[in-house]
């Protein structure tokens, strides 16, 4: 387990919502348009709500192709959820799939065990840099429970300062 | 959905508004088709239509560029607006892929 999350800056919770999909590829789009309808309150810039659909994007098709080994089987799901807390993003990705060795090693940029499917190996890359925090909890034959944070809504000129 | 055309000997990619892992399966074996027929050397993706790529559009255009550049072949984007630009940067497919304006 890898722990990147600042947990004395977290908030208290002001929305939340769960949803429950079938791990097959078509749900990779529902899953970052779900995401990105549940922030649109906030006012999130298009860069920021690109950022967001990347990273939800890369989990869940890593869910999907790694956890689930691509079977694109119904029985087989992906929960997803979303907290807010104020202007902060929290996202949960949990499959309940093969789980993943080492983490560290998959977390490294390259690193794929599916070069066959042309993954590029930059998933976890992606959600480190689109995201402020990422956190991969996982275990051979449990699954992988991915969690990321991002502050939405914010000009970095405009707010440093507080 | 993504349109494909050849015109001289490249092979022009007209992608989709989303590249996900979902639709990049379709859009690689399609232009597999194309490379693999010996008509083209080049391949150019236009992504004028696109609004959203995760990395699955870079295991489509590194997986094309390594079977056509055994043949001296190049890879184009064209089109590109700033954030697929960044993520072609971030994955450094800049040094493998031409990207025009």
């Amino acid at each position: 387990m890898i722990e990147i999350i600042d947990r004395e800056a977290v908030g208290t919770l002001t929305n939340e919502m769960t949803v429950e999909f079938a791990a097959v590829s078509d749900n990779e789009a529902f899953a970052r348009m779900a995401v990105a309808a549940f922030i649109t309150p906030l006012n999130p810039t298009l860069e920021e709500l690109s950022d967001v659909k990347t990273a939800v994007s890369e989990a869940v098709t890593n869910a999907v192709i790694h956890g689930y080994e691509n079977r694109n089987d119904l029985v087989d799901k992906v929960w997803m959820k979303c907290m807010l807390r104020g202007d902060v993003l929290e996202v949960e990705i949990r499959d309940q799939g093969v789980g993943i060795e080492d983490v560290r090693a998959a977390m490294e940029p390259l690193y794929t065990t599916r070069p066959e499917l042309e993954r590029s190996g930059m998933g976890f890359a992606f959600m480190e840099a689109f995201m402020d925090h990422l956190e991969v909890d996982s275990r051979k034959d449990c699954g992988t429970n991915v969690r990321m944070c991002k502050k939405i809504g914010t000009n970095p000129w405009i707010d440093s300062e507080e | 959905m993504e349109d494909f055309k050849v015109i001289d000997n490249y092979l022009m990619i007209r992608l989709p508004d989303e590249i996900d892992h979902h639709s990049s399966v379709d859009i690689s074996s399609k232009a597999d088709r194309y490379i693999l027929s010996g008509k083209v050397g080049n391949v150019v993706f236009d992504f004028e239509r696109t609004t959203f790529m995760d990395s699955s559009g870079i295991g489509i255009i590194l997986g094309r560029y390594k079977k056509v550049s055994c043949f001296g072949g190049k890879v184009y984007a064209v089109n590109a607006d700033s954030r697929i630009r960044r993520i072609l940067m971030m994955s450094g497919l800049k040094n493998i892929v031409e990207i025009i304006k």
